[in-house]
């Protein structure tokens, strides 16, 4: 592997880094400075588009791209949003940089507010993450007492509001459109779309949401050139003419089953047995991996097998999974039944479903029930074709929902049984050696603390 | 107007009353009021709801539909001082979370969501606290308790903490 030099996470373990004189040391807000002054909105909008910069929060939508949705001379206001409220399971790069180096999510959210000529942006941050609260307060009203931020940044003209707004622990205020209604103080049912937020979205106005990673990517971009940016990562497959490529350095987060757990900035492209054995020290007590959660439990599993597949936005869906999402790496090893594993992941989305959406709110209640029942040594093979059926019938790719969400509660399941279907009928024929072969409706169990 | 309160406080009123001039309407002071007054209460009464909605000028099921909405706000009787969420989702999961929170459910003799009888403890299931890299986590309060086991758990839960901001 080539030695990469973190960017993203060059705070980290700096002393004092979070604060405004040590990001200035290293050279922040001095791009800000150029750009407000020698830059139009537009420049910076194409800066992003060149550098081919896709959404870190999940979905991977190129960032300057969903910028030039804002209608053209709009009279006002735009809003910008950033999306703070990192919940998917694994997944905790965005509290990293929020904690280590506020001031280069600040920077990028200003650069980012410019470009879309917003005034105010909203910072929509979990509620458990405490300590970034305070983290980013603290970097806020230092940024506002040196004039980052407020009216006539530096002198330019430019005027810039940021709040932060807290959220009440729902995994779906992580959807923007959730995210949007959340912020409006409602109950955060995902909108559909269209419009989308860039034409109609908070408050009914032109909205940008973005994911705390995606501005430090701007921040860097800013300060290192679009050149540098495109350096790193995988370039767009030529044969592909719909490949955007993958460019630029990746947090990713590495969790579960290894020696070295943590958060490791690397090259996009990585592949999860690199970042296994180089960064996470191996898989824990020298056991082998079982399975592999590629970027957030949404994004299904990978098998031992598929462990050099690269890890850049088009790599895990090539071997069956949803995407790169949140590039959160979690590893299982051999010794954990596949049945607890699904059942954990069906257990977090009946818990997380917000309840609009009719198949989204049955699927994945039933689909936990179905796995408590064959947790509880009552389960049938006919279970198997019935958990099958709720996750392919239900999410927006078979249009039968308003958001993702109920795509991330089916993937797992799809995964888990079409790549690990022996150990699912292994473990029913062994707990329920008198009634696996049952085909007739039977009554469900009472469900346990899903909610 | 001074309307007459019951639950609210002047000094509420005014934090949230401060947050105003941040959104274009007054709807979107629904949860940081929501906030306001649970980080006072550690809970919401339902007449709080309808003093908040008076502040909005809102209707009290506009209030408390956002309110039912997020499982976090308690509205009958408060949580404990030290509000305890032991994370169950798969990186701790992996680790343990089921154990833990089992564990410790049992050690203060109360059910998952429950409050111990002196109101010092409620320990709740929690999904991922975005702290798998301390897996198995709790978030007591403001404070994150990193790579807990059932002992260290226990010992820390004990420990008087500052409320949750």
């Amino acid at each position: 592997m080539q030695p990469f030099k973190p960017v993203l996470l060059e705070a980290v373990g700096v002393s004092d880094g979070y604060t405004l004189a040590s990001y200035k040391s290293r050279g922040g807000y001095a791009p800000l400075e150029t750009t407000l002054s020698e830059k139009q909105p537009a420049d910076v909008v194409e800066m992003v588009k060149a550098s081919g910069l896709r959404g870190r929060g999940g979905a991977g939508f190129s960032t300057g791209l969903k910028w030039t949705f804002l209608p053209k001379d709009h009279p006002g206001p735009i809003y910008l949003c950033i999306n703070a409220d990192e919940s998917e399971p694994g997944t905790f790069n965005n509290r990293i940089l929020m904690e280590d180096d506020p001031h280069q999510v600040i920077e990028g959210i200003i650069l980012s507010a410019y470009a879309t000529r917003a005034s105010t942006a909203y910072l929509y941050l979990r509620y458990e993450y405490p300590r970034s609260w305070h983290r980013l307060q603290a970097a806020i009203d230092e940024a506002y007492a040196a004039g980052y931020l407020g009216s006539n940044i530096r002198g330019s003209g430019f005027s810039l509001e940021l709040y932060l707004h807290r959220g009440a622990a729902a995994y779906i205020c992580g959807e923007e459109t959730g995210l949007i209604e959340s912020l409006e103080g409602k109950r955060a049912w995902p909108r559909i779309k269209p419009p989308f937020p860039a034409i109609e979205g908070l408050f009914r106005k032109p909205t940008v949401v973005n994911n705390i990673e995606t501005m430090a990517c701007v921040a860097q971009i800013a300060r290192r050139g679009v050149d540098w940016f495109k350096s790193i990562g995988v370039p767009a497959d030529p044969a592909n003419p719909r490949d955007p490529g993958s460019y630029g350095p990746k947090l990713y987060c590495l969790s579960g089953h290894v020696e070295k757990p943590g958060c490791y900035e690397a090259p996009l492209g990585i592949t999860a047995r690199e970042l296994i054995d180089h960064f996470g020290g191996g898989v824990w007590k020298g056991r082998r991996a079982k399975a592999v959660i590629p970027g957030g439990i949404s994004m299904g599993l990978m098998t031992e097998s598929e462990l050099d597949t690269p890890l850049d936005f088009a790599g895990p869906g090539k071997v069956g999974c949803l995407g790169l999402g949140t590039a959160a790496v979690v590893v299982i090893d051999e010794t954990v039944s596949i049945v607890d594993f699904l059942h954990n992941s069906c257990r977090f989305f009946a818990h997380e479903s917000c309840g609009q959406c009719t198949p989204c709110r049955e699927g994945t209640s039933w689909s936990l029930r179905l796995l408590e029942r064959i947790k509880a040594g009552k389960g049938r093979l006919k279970d198997l074709d019935i958990l099958l059926e709720i996750g392919s019938t239900m999410g927006m790719m078979p249009g039968s929902t308003i958001c993702g969400l109920a795509d991330g509660a089916a993937w797992p399941i799809k995964n888990a049984i079409k790549k690990f279907r022996g150990e699912f009928e292994d473990t029913i024929k062994r707990t329920n050696p008198s009634g696996w072969m049952v085909t007739d409706p039977v009554p469900a169990l009472p469900i346990v603390g899903a909610h | 107007m001074i309307a007459k309160r019951s639950v609210l406080t002047d000094e509420m009123v005014a934090k949230i009353e401060a947050l105003a001039p941040r959104y274009p309407n007054r709807q979107a002071l629904t949860l940081p009021a929501l906030h306001i007054v649970n980080a006072e209460l550690r809970h919401v009464p339902l007449e709080a709801v309808a003093e908040i909605a008076a502040i909005l000028g809102l209707a009290p099921a506009e209030v408390q539909d956002t309110l039912t909405f997020y499982q976090f706000f308690y509205q009958e009787k408060p949580h404990g001082t030290v509000r305890a969420f032991v994370c169950r989702s798969i990186s701790c999961a992996l680790r343990g979370g089921d154990q833990l929170l089992e564990h410790l459910c049992h050690a203060n003799g109360i059910q998952p969501y429950g409050t111990t009888a002196d109101g010092s403890l409620t320990i709740e299931p929690a999904e991922c606290l975005g702290a798998c890299d301390f897996a198995p986590c709790i978030l007591a309060n403001d404070d994150l308790l990193m790579n807990m086991t059932p002992d260290t758990a226990t010992a820390a839960l004990k420990q008087p903490r500052a409320k949750a901001t």
